[in-house]
């Protein structure tokens, strides 16, 4: 859409520019403030450099997390992009049982973070839990407290059950907006249902689902609260993500130089991901503009 | 036909993966303690309504929802506020670094709020706002009002410009032209970015927890005093956890046809 050119329209984007920039703006100042400094406490600072940075740059730790959290949101993507994507394909296309669809799959996405944690804390414990009492009872030894390999499959199955809904309703609505006239040309081609997929949907899905992997990546990069309540980073360090190891250590540990180098590090990363899906984005949009 | 068969049975196997979960908690929030850890039950046999008691009677329960409901609705009046005027102007005129803000404005929603935590309770604590609802209410604007500029613009975007032109010409100031003329247009819109907004302050746990302690705490970190001297008590715990799936549950069916639009920033 042609828009008019105007200045003064800054002074309507002024307040959200205000806001946001007292919560985001300020405290990424003092977090960049932190991560040159070192401190001893009463607001006594002394510059410290890149000492931080290059601390945080060869700590194992670090790495471990980092490699930990790769993993993780690699195995996200890979099970939660094309079940979703099956999913969608399944579902009803309207009346009654669509809405009833829509529904239910979105309710696992409007519960508190914490509660998703407690759900599949109470449902996979091994004394008092549907999985966990059903997996001893035929045979398989299952404990997420205590075994690393459970612990993650526990963490990656409720985030599957969490987020997968939301990869299958943005492609639900992808492929609501397919005319019934592409179908019929199918038809009379007498395309196999593979090609209908190939050739018509899947394109007509790119956007959206481009939308799916960035939500999907951004939020697993991010994940803190369910994991936190489900397993508490353990056992051992093992379910320990980014997010977790970084409020240990800053709020916990009250390691303030070195957490802050880390989260600054950590934004980065984010922004340059962002930034990345955003032009690819803006310029699929361009491209279908035309 | 077979073709139907199948994509029912697969949806069903779906749906059944997500409610047993859920199946579960409710389950539990009505037994009793005993039948929890002593007998397993796939339905509670002595139905028993102490777990909501408990939490509907005690102050220090009720309350959490209480403050959370407050924060909420404060953060959601706040984001739409001011993300109104801010989304009439990306959807209505290009600017001078436009494009560059309404990125940053993405960056917001996708940054990490463990990033945020510590100075956020460092910034509130030395304004003297900690552990007050407006604090929680202005940390969630770091999220929610990127995502109501996105949602609203979207929908602005579908109302013509002819409308403000004709209104301009019958004499309308701007004020008066958005509030009486264009706010009712978008008025569904409105409804979708607000329980977003709310939504998303909501599920959220990590600042809401960080910024409070006392006399704004939320409901979801109340929930982790269930573990006392005598074992965790689960039966309240689920019980709490059944509360907060309530308000969402109420009005998902009326917002079911914008849910892929309110998680993707208004982008579908």
């Amino acid at each position: 859409m042609d828009k008019t050119v105007n200045n003064k329209a800054w002074f309507l984007v002024l307040p959200v520019l205000v806001l946001v920039a007292f919560s985001a703006v300020i405290p990424l100042m003092t977090v960049v403030n932190y991560s040159v400094n070192d401190t001893f406490g009463n607001n006594q600072f002394f510059w410290a450099g890149l000492e931080w940075f290059e601390e945080m740059v060869t700590s194992s730790r670090l790495h471990d997390a980092l490699g930990r959290q790769v993993l993780f949101s690699a195995i996200i993507l890979a099970i939660e992009v094309p079940l979703g994507i099956f999913i969608a394909l399944n579902m009803p296309k309207k009346g009654f049982w669509a809405s009833l669809c829509l529904v239910l799959m979105a309710l696992p996405l409007l519960i508190p973070f914490n509660v998703v944690g407690t759900i599949w804390q109470i449902f996979g414990r091994v004394d008092i839990g549907l999985l966990g009492r059903g997996l001893a009872a035929i045979g398989i030894d299952y404990n997420y407290t205590n075994d690393a390999l459970d612990a993650w499959i526990t963490v990656i199955v409720m985030d599957v059950w969490h987020w997968t809904s939301l990869v299958a309703l943005l492609c639900y609505a992808g492929l609501q907006s397919i005319a019934q006239a592409y179908y019929q040309a199918a038809r009379i081609d007498q395309a196999s249902r593979w090609a209908v997929f190939r050739y018509i949907e899947l394109p007509k899905m790119q956007g959206v689902l481009l939308i799916a992997v960035l939500l999907r990546f951004m939020d697993s990069f991010m994940i803190y609260t369910e994991p936190f309540v489900v397993t508490g980073g353990g056992p051992g360090n093992s379910t320990t993500f980014l997010s977790i190891d970084l409020v240990k250590m800053a709020v916990g540990q009250f390691d303030l130089g070195p957490a802050a180098a880390f989260s600054i590090m950590y934004f980065l990363v984010i922004l340059l991901v962002s930034w990345v899906f955003y032009t690819v984005m803006t310029n699929l949009d361009k491209a279908e503009g035309q | 036909m077979m073709r139907v068969k199948s994509s029912a049975i697969v949806m069903t196997i779906y749906l059944l993966f997500l409610l047993v979960p859920i199946y579960w908690l409710v389950n539990m929030s009505f037994k009793t303690n005993a039948e929890i850890t002593g007998a397993f039950t796939l339905f509670p046999h002595e139905l028993t309504l102490r777990n909501y008691a408990v939490i509907l009677t005690d102050p220090s329960w009720y309350m959490g929802y209480v403050n959370s409901l407050i924060y909420v609705v404060m953060n959601t009046v706040i984001s739409i506020t001011v993300a109104l005027p801010a989304a009439y102007a990306f959807s209505r005129y290009s600017f001078m670094g436009d494009k560059h803000l309404f990125f940053w404005l993405l960056t917001n929603r996708m940054s990490p709020p463990a990033v945020f935590a510590l100075p956020f309770f460092q910034l509130y604590s030395s304004v003297g706002l900690f552990d007050t609802h407006i604090a929680v209410a202005l940390a969630h604007c770091l999220f929610n009002v990127p995502l109501a500029v996105w949602i609203l613009e979207g929908f602005m975007r579908g109302v013509p410009k002819e409308i403000d032109e004709t209104a301009y010409i019958d004499g309308y100031g701007f004020g008066r032209f958005f509030i009486k003329i264009f706010m009712p247009l978008i008025a569904s819109g409105i409804g979708v970015a607000a329980f977003f907004c709310f939504m998303f302050s909501w599920v959220e746990l990590l600042l809401s927890r960080t910024l409070t302690s006392v006399n704004a705490k939320p409901i979801a970190a109340t929930m982790t005093r269930t573990v006392s001297a005598s074992g965790m008590d689960w039966g309240v715990l689920a019980a709490a956890g059944v509360l907060t799936i309530i308000p969402g549950a109420l009005v998902i069916y009326f917002v079911r046809n914008y849910i892929a639009k309110g998680f993707a920033l208004g982008r579908v």
